[in-house]
């Protein structure tokens, strides 16, 4: 407990180096500390250095605001969440490391609108994206060959990851 | 038509069952979708999200699934309304907390909820009791794709489904099972459990989610991340750790039956003894003595018992069930006192458990 008065009502638990650490605290100091938010769970985390911090010094620096919704961002950082969809665009600098720490990568692989779901075994996509590669070079289409690269670098990666895990 | 009209009585909501529903007691699917080109809830204008409400409500109850259903504003819910919600798990507490410009949309069958403007603008839920993730991804997928041709998603190619906060984005989506794990907390092997699960980038959660203590040794395990992996990984992984912590908690049971059987008896024993005598008792006894009850359920003790008895009772002596219960305003020292007559009540048909004399016979119960 923080403030050893009052009952505590808001708990986090962390894992930190195979040690876990228990915060209690009581529904005012959880406020203060801008925890009492029951699905601000990612601010929580921040808060107990499960994320990354947002580095102050890389933010400021590009963007001071998004056009579309006005949120800062200070707003963000404080909050932690983003105001509109464009905001993704706006604070792509300071959401880079941010999403590198939070999740498996930085890259949607799944469902799409309309779309819908991607090959479900990555290595027929690899297989599929492996013949097209060898087709463009064949034809000498450098530029779709370079995309396709792209493409197969970022699964291999994807894959990898979901591997090792 | 009112909400307590519309829910299903208690003893239907939890007396389905489901694969391994003696640990799984429910499995939930959530994804999260905004549209594009408008600010999301928190940071909209109240007209902007009223707006954004009557636009999303009007596709969401169109659909096939919804037909029968009950949709409502968040305004017109009484406070124990909305947290009868949250205690049948049909929306979240923050949700419960919204009020003009968000709704709630639920399928006839309560099994698929959409929560409007919480957090993001559309929350859709699909609940199933027992381990069934998949069919519960089916279900919700199903919804994704048909209001994916009425409703323009905010979507990036990068990025995938755009969320309020970057901890959803991607897919959008959350991968829940409710665990209950008396043996594992008994044999005090909980947290290395809940470490291994962190480990493997699973949160473990008390009974309502985030921030909420894990009362009755019910644990809510699901996924963190949300980008990077395709929804069918992510469901994947969380169904591995489940059945692995499955397969923990039935180890977990047997050792301590081995080893210390004694101490599971009188744990259980007295459980019952409180219960079924008890004059006065809070909803956190209440909820960690059913526990007890229903881990002795599950060992054989209580023969003339069914799981969905133990499971109702979880439900009805929660604050706001037992508030609409006794129309009028209870103090917590009243509920206490009705709380204990319900149970006194529900526990005089109940025989006096019967451990057996070889402890490890009861093994074969689970």
């Amino acid at each position: 407990m923080i403030c050893k008065q009052r009952e505590a009502r808001v708990h986090l638990t962390q894992i930190d180096q195979g040690k876990i650490k228990k915060v209690d605290l009581c529904e005012q100091c959880a406020k203060e500390k801008g925890v009492d938010d029951p699905t601000g769970y990612a601010l929580a985390d921040l808060l107990l250095n499960l994320g990354k911090p947002i580095e102050a010094t890389r933010s400021t620096s590009t963007v001071s605001s998004c056009k579309s919704c006005g949120l800062t961002a200070t707003d963000f950082k404080k909050s932690g969440r983003l105001g509109c969809p464009d905001c993704y665009a706006t604070f792509k600098d300071i959401l880079a490391g941010l999403l590198e720490s939070m999740h498996r990568g930085t890259r949607h692989t799944g469902k799409r609108p309309g779309a819908g779901h991607p090959p479900v075994v990555a290595s027929d996509q690899l297989t599929l994206l492996q013949q097209q590669l060898a087709e463009a070079i064949a034809v000498e289409n450098y530029e779709e060959a370079a995309r396709i690269r792209d493409r197969i670098k970022a699964l291999k990666s994807a894959d990898g990851r979901v591997l090792s895990a | 038509m009112k909400l307590h009209e519309f829910l299903p009585p208690v003893s239907q909501a939890v007396g389905c069952v489901g694969p391994n529903d003696w640990v799984v007691l429910s499995t939930r699917v959530r994804l999260a979708r905004n549209l594009r080109s408008n600010l999301f809830p928190d940071r909209a204008k109240k007209n902007d999200r009223i707006r954004v409400c009557s636009i999303i409500r009007k596709e969401v109850e169109a659909l096939p699934q919804m037909a029968g259903g009950f949709a409502e504003s968040m305004e017109s819910l009484s406070a124990v309304e909305k947290q009868t919600l949250v205690e049948r798990h049909l929306i979240s507490r923050e949700h419960a907390m919204r009020g003009a410009g968000s709704a709630l949309v639920l399928s006839k069958d309560t099994s698929l909820s959409v929560m409007i403007n919480e957090e993001d603008h559309l929350r859709m839920q699909s609940l199933k009791p027992g381990m069934q993730l998949q069919e519960a991804w089916v279900a919700i997928d199903e919804v994704d794709t048909a209001l994916s041709k009425t409703l323009d998603f905010a979507f990036s190619d990068e990025f995938g489904y755009l969320t309020a906060c970057p901890t959803n984005v991607g897919t959008g989506i959350r991968v829940s099972a409710m665990l209950h794990l008396p043996g594992l907390v008994l044999a005090e092997q909980i947290n290395r459990v809940i470490q291994a699960a962190n480990e493997l980038g699973l949160a473990v959660r008390g009974l309502y989610g985030e921030g909420t203590e894990a009362l009755g040794n019910l644990f809510q395990v699901s996924n963190q991340r949300t980008l990077g992996q395709t929804e069918v990984e992510i469901i994947e992984r969380v169904g591995k750790v489940v059945n692995n912590i499955i397969e923990n908690e039935k180890n977990a049971r047997g050792l301590l039956l081995q080893n210390n059987p004694k101490m599971v008896y009188n744990h259980i024993g007295r459980a019952y003894g409180i219960l079924a005598n008890a004059h006065s008792i809070s909803s956190k006894e209440t909820m960690n003595l059913l526990s007890l009850f229903r881990l002795g359920f599950d060992l054989g003790f209580f023969p003339g018992v069914q799981r969905s008895f133990i499971d109702e009772l979880f439900m009805v002596t929660q604050p706001a069930h037992l508030q609409a219960r006794f129309a009028g305003k209870l103090s917590a020292e009243e509920r206490d006192i009705r709380r204990a007559d319900m149970l006194r009540e529900a526990f005089r048909n109940v025989e006096r458990p019967s451990m057996p004399s070889d402890p490890t016979s009861s093994l074969d119960k689970t």
